[in-house]
């Protein structure tokens, strides 16, 4: 199979206007992503499957991703004139990355035997904007993986036949796998409370102490 | 009746009993579970019904499909918290008396899915149960153990005076509450007449 750079070439002069990104992954597994604007997603995905080369044909894995709202620092290297005389310095940049979901899709070829690539697909932000093109018309397999992800995550597939919460109840109205998420307090005793526990056990003991 | 008589008319040929003696042994061996499973201990309780470990020993043989020919409930897996509700209604159309073995860790306590968003904590938050299993999932042995606890349980009762069982009582609830679904959980989260939080003594 081409690198991922040359899949990212192809796709770009397949689907004119695709904003395409490779994302690095810096794990021991290096398996780098290709960031897909939400807008192309569907076409993208359609070139990606009908490909006579790629032929990627099977979706094996759709998962969601939370990216709550978080400071980035960057160390920059920065010229500044100190008493005359030039001298490089290092400066702090601090950037704030706004809170977004993500969706992830593993695609692989079963004709071709090649596999995995990775796309992702990112909302706006967590709140309203969090609307993302269904690939299910693409690979069926995507169906109830993505109801998973609207159950757990919140993002709203658009163009998806079936698109119902598929392990909590339909008047739940917490996204259980987001990162604020808060699970009803129905703490009971454990011997031996660990991490989050140990807070939640922390806090009970505490009211115990007040009442 | 005293001991020593019995004996002595035993010896005789003649075998005396009790009312209730007699009806207990009847009725704690012809328990009949429910058919029904919810997760891997599912397989383990399947496996104690068939030949090697063999259920039929103990007059349970019979797995009944409905809940209104059953008088055991088997509680055999993980109650998520969107089955909850199935699992109570199904323990309320059952007749009396009933009982309830709460299979497994799950089953008890949640076991390694306590800390999830959707796994009910201990099926005892709603419903009363008789014996308590631990285990992931417990061996048939272990589910032999706690049947014959059960009869044990059913053996003992006392068919007159404050402690008679339930289904003896008239005012005693037969049906409890089923829960509801709430939009951040089940409402109400546990049925205090039945289940409260462990009180700690330190």
């Amino acid at each position: 199979m081409e690198t991922l750079e040359q899949i990212k070439a192809q796709i770009e002069a397949a689907v004119p206007g695709a904003r395409l990104e490779i994302i690095p992954n810096d794990s021991p597994s290096a398996q780098r992503s290709l960031l897909v604007a939400a807008e192309n997603g569907l076409a993208v995905a359609k070139f990606l499957r009908d490909d006579p080369e790629l032929h990627l044909d099977y979706c094996s894995n759709a998962t969601g991703v939370d990216w709550p709202e978080a400071e980035l620092t960057e160390k920059i290297k920065v010229k500044k004139v100190v008493d005359g005389v030039e001298k490089e310095a290092e400066e702090v940049k601090k950037t704030v990355r706004p809170a977004y979901l993500e969706a992830v899709y593993h695609l692989y070829s079963m004709a071709k035997k090649h596999g995995p690539i990775i796309l992702r697909l990112r909302t706006e932000n967590r709140v309203e904007k969090n609307h993302l093109p269904s690939l299910t018309p693409v690979w069926r397999s995507c169906e109830f993986q993505e109801r998973e992800i609207f159950d757990l995550y919140g993002i709203v597939f658009d163009g998806h036949p079936d698109l119902r919460r598929i392990l909590m109840w339909d008047g739940f109205k917490d996204f259980p796998m987001r990162r604020d998420y808060v699970a009803p307090d129905d703490y009971e005793y454990e011997p031996t409370p660990h991490d989050d526990v140990l807070e939640k056990a922390k806090q009970h003991r505490a009211q115990e102490v007040k009442s | 009746m005293d001991e020593g008589l019995k004996n002595e008319l035993q010896k005789q040929g003649v075998f005396t009993t009790t009312l209730e003696d007699i009806y207990n042994w009847g009725r704690k061996n012809s328990v009949w579970p429910l058919q029904f499973g919810l997760a891997c201990c599912a397989i383990e309780m399947i496996a104690t019904s068939m030949a090697r470990y063999d259920l039929a020993r103990f007059g349970a043989e019979v797995f009944r499909p409905s809940p209104r020919q059953a008088d055991l409930m088997i509680v055999a897996g993980t109650v998520t918290k969107k089955m909850a509700p199935q699992v109570v209604r199904l323990y309320n159309q059952m007749p009396e008396p009933k009982y309830v073995i709460a299979m497994g860790a799950c089953a008890i306590s949640g076991g390694p899915f306590k800390q999830g968003y959707n796994v009910l904590k201990g099926i005892d938050r709603y419903i009363p149960v008789d014996v308590h299993i631990p285990g992931c999932p417990p061996r048939p042995e272990a589910l032999l153990h706690a049947f014959m606890t059960l009869q044990q349980k059913i053996a003992d009762q006392q068919l007159t005076g404050v402690n008679r069982p339930r289904h003896l009582q008239v005012d005693a609830p037969s049906e409890f509450t089923v829960p509801k679904f709430g939009e951040h959980d089940l409402e109400p989260s546990s049925n205090p007449a039945v289940w409260q939080a462990p009180a700690l003594v330190r």
